[in-house]
């Protein structure tokens, strides 16, 4: 056996400093929040004992907001000020909502994403999750009893590069710091790869409220590597919700129903959908508005029934996750259920028939995701030291560029491991030409209109030069979070224009800082007062890491003249920090950070060449 | 398509310790492309400076990308190539023999009858004639490349992988399709 040195990137903090952080499942039917204690991952209740927060959010006359089970309570009663499932319209325009005239809101057709208007103005989808992460972050520091460091938030894993944005926008907007956006099949792999010293290929089948996944993971000695992912990311619980509703109105010849007969049968439909879990059949009631008293009986084959082509839309990604994994139903050494919507009978039997063997069923399917994104949080916030731990994912979709005839041309493939990033040559068309239109893409198919836009721009200052001359060099980088940056730069000549974009659904931070403002609740808040308490934190994070690398290995890494620069940025930075502006402590850490961008380098090189040469030096000794 | 970012002073065979060859050891890459990883990914440095933060960030992608090429035969030939200073020309050197050219005809009038017969049991059997044939090409570029060191066949036999892999990419997209 091959000795291997792995030597620490980064000193970890000391144990008196354990730094809170927490992992958020921002589910569609509910949300959690969990955390690291004593080396136990555990969902933090509620003061009334309760972990699962509703995602229900009801915006009130006066301005005041309720989240949670306050708001679910009413929602029949004010169906159009209370959304739930919210995360359906993160980062969607209208035209991919769907069956809009079916519920019961008043949507508003904004460029990028579609709004809600309430009784208290109109909201965007961001600023919905952002009450519910609120009331998390809240929950988290009343129970931990202190200001939380950062959380790690789960998304599904075919959530795509908008939705995965408006997700950090919300976060951002309640005031957490992302640490990482995590795959929420990935969380749960980990919760359950630890609790059960899993080893081989495992397939997490996630079907959520309004969500499906597929992810193929290879889980190996502390290392999560997936393999494959796949989904649809506006399937879940819901529409079998809404089969059910569909199947009442046509049983009882109904038709065009207000908001609050919608909103009650909807509820009706879910709670027999519940109930058909563990009954063979299930009597649903309501008393209409108008009088008409709703009896109906369902059977659990009735819902087999109707739910039958549901079912069967998840099976073509596990079919197409398998394919790019290069492995058939036979390599699947456990099958591992996450979601509420896995304990419908008919979703197991038919898990169980596509991987011939009985799905793993013994972590809570509703928490698994916030259990394993907290053990996540952990380490980032560095708690815990990470070396024996890798976790590897990939990114979803494949992401192009419009080429001409409307047609894509992929740069980065689906299934890519994260962080990634491809460069690709392009050229001018006509003579003469300075301008060139850049137009980012999302998807698996051909035709630049069956995928999903993310960004437009325009890449100017291009020389004049016979068509085809230009060299433009379009770079795609995925970051761990998988979000996506794109730059743009004219090589032939030298020139450079560069160019990184945001998607365009995704919120400028002016947009947010707006939003903090337009709200009621932060309208009392100090804004200044909290942005200094936050670039202090990160200011104190940045020095302590600096130092630690300086007591590490400062001496044998850098000059004279380097350290004297770098001990110069810190006591610049730890002298600026005495004071109240957060602007001028942005800027100290900002030159702070400059300061030490080789010495960075170097450190990694060090510990690159350190661990292949800690290898030869053992094999030597065989 | 080639990489971005920092500049290489090692090569991806040198970046992964395994020899300089068309035949690897997969093993070993795999491990050792999970001691870099475990190194360089920017979950060690979440909680670090900024500067560290984005260096990680650089070195992952590195390792991904290098992982890649090394992983995949086609890509590592390719790459084992160029090396060697010998560009495949995939792109631009079409130049196939002519009985080479009419057996591609023959697999893809295959494939699109049994896409259009709908019969996705044919095109698994397509699929796995398809991998045999890939099998065949790679034992020839294991002894066109570490034993003859003949790098101008090896780039003929790369451009034939690369047709092949169209076909298989093709069988791909017909079973998505069939699943839809």
């Amino acid at each position: 056996m091959a000795l291997l040195q792995i030597s620490e990137p980064g000193l970890s903090a000391a144990p008196h400093q354990h730094r809170l952080a927490v992992g958020i499942d921002l589910g569609t039917t509910n949300s959690l929040v969990a955390t690291v204690r004593n080396s136990i991952s555990l969902v933090l209740n509620d003061q009334d004992g309760r972990a699962l927060l509703p995602s229900v959010v009801r915006y009130l006359p006066d301005g005041g907001v309720q989240v949670g089970d306050v708001a679910q309570a009413v929602q029949s009663e004010d169906p159009i000020n209370t959304i739930v499932s919210v995360k359906r319209f993160m980062g969607r325009g209208l035209a991919d909502v769907g069956d809009v005239a079916n519920m019961p809101y008043r949507f508003v057709d904004a460029p990028g994403m579609v709004q809600l208007r309430t009784v208290a103005g109109v909201k965007s989808p961001v600023e919905v999750s952002a009450e519910i992460l609120n009331v998390l972050r809240v929950r988290a520091e009343q129970s931990l009893g202190g200001e939380l460091v950062g959380a790690v938030i789960t998304v599904p894993a075919y959530f795509d590069d908008a939705q995965r944005q408006a997700t950090k926008d919300a976060a951002k907007l309640a005031g957490v710091n992302v640490l990482r956006l995590l795959n929420e099949p990935t969380a749960a792999a980990i919760a359950y790869g630890l609790d059960n010293a899993a080893e081989g290929i495992y397939a997490v089948y996630d079907l959520g409220g309004g969500t499906f996944d597929i992810s193929i993971l290879k889980l190996s000695k502390g290392v999560f590597e997936v393999l494959a992912t796949n989904g649809d990311s506006a399937l879940g619980g819901d529409d079998f919700d809404h089969r059910i509703y569909c199947g009442l109105l046509e049983k009882n010849k109904l038709s065009a129903l207000g908001a609050h007969d919608t909103r009650l049968l909807l509820t009706r439909a879910r709670a027999a959908k519940e109930e058909l879990t563990d009954h063979a059949e299930t009597r649903i009631t309501a008393m209409l508005s108008g009088g008409d008293l709703i009896d109906t009986l369902l059977t659990q084959k009735d819902f087999h029934d109707m739910t039958l082509n549901l079912v069967a839309r998840t099976m073509q990604p596990m079919r197409r996750a398998l394919r790019d994994a290069e492995l058939s139903a036979d390599d699947i050494k456990g099958v591992v259920m996450v979601g509420g919507s896995t304990r419908m009978p008919q979703v197991q039997r038919a898990v169980a028939e596509f991987f011939k063997q009985t799905p793993l069923t013994n972590l809570d399917p509703d928490k698994v995701v916030a259990l394993g994104a907290a053990i996540q949080a952990n380490v980032l916030a560095g708690n815990r030291n990470a070396d024996e731990w890798l976790l590897l994912d990939v990114s979803p979709l494949s992401l192009g560029i419009e080429t001409m005839g409307g047609l894509t041309e992929k740069i980065i493939p689906r299934n890519s491991t994260i962080p990634t990033a491809r460069a690709q040559e392009f050229t001018t068309f006509k003579d003469g030409q300075t301008a060139m239109s850049i137009h980012v893409v999302q998807g698996e198919r051909e035709l630049v209109s069956d995928c999903r836009s993310l960004a437009r721009f325009e890449l100017r200052g291009i020389p004049p030069m016979v068509a085809g001359s230009a060299r433009i060099r379009v770079t795609y980088q995925i970051d761990a979070d998988g979000l996506l940056s794109v730059s743009a730069r004219e090589q032939s000549s030298g020139v450079e224009s560069h160019i990184v974009v945001k998607p365009s659904y995704g919120l400028s931070d002016a947009e947010i800082a707006q939003m903090l403002q337009d709200s009621g609740r932060h309208a009392h808040d100090d804004m200044r007062a909290r942005a200094l308490r936050e670039q202090q934190v990160e200011a104190n994070q940045l020095l302590e890491a600096v130092s630690n690398a300086l007591d590490q290995d400062g001496n044998t890494l850098l000059n004279e003249e380097q350290k004297t620069r770098i001990l110069a940025a810190m006591g610049a930075l730890r002298n600026e920090l005495q004071g109240t502006d957060h602007l001028v402590i942005k800027r100290a850490a900002a030159q702070l950070n400059d300061a030490t961008v080789t010495y960075a380098q170097a450190r990694m090189d060090k510990s690159v060449s350190h661990a292949l040469t800690g290898q030869k030096i053992s094999e030597l000794d065989n | 398509m080639s990489a971005i970012g920092i500049d290489f002073q090692q090569n991806f065979f040198q970046l992964f310790n395994v020899p300089s060859r068309f035949q690897i050891d997969m093993v070993l890459l795999e491990q050792n492309y999970r001691v870099l990883q475990a190194q360089v990914h920017p979950d060690k440095f979440t909680h670090l400076s900024e500067s560290e933060r984005r260096v990680s960030m650089q070195w992952a992608t590195r390792v991904n990308e290098g992982y890649q090429i090394l992983r995949k035969p086609l890509d590592r030939a390719r790459y084992l190539l160029s090396l060697h200073g010998v560009e495949t020309q995939e792109e631009t050197n079409t130049a196939m023999p002519v009985d080479f050219l009419m057996q591609q005809m023959e697999w893809r009038e295959a494939i699109e009858d049994a896409q259009q017969a709908k019969d996705v049991a044919q095109l698994d059997v397509l699929l796995s004639k398809l991998r045999n044939d890939v099998k065949e090409l790679q034992k020839l570029l294991e002894l066109n490349i570490d034993i003859q060191q003949d790098f101008i066949a090896a780039a003929g036999v790369v451009r034939k992988l690369k047709f092949i892999e169209k076909l298989a990419e093709q069988i791909d997209s017909a079973l998505d399709e069939l699943d839809n």
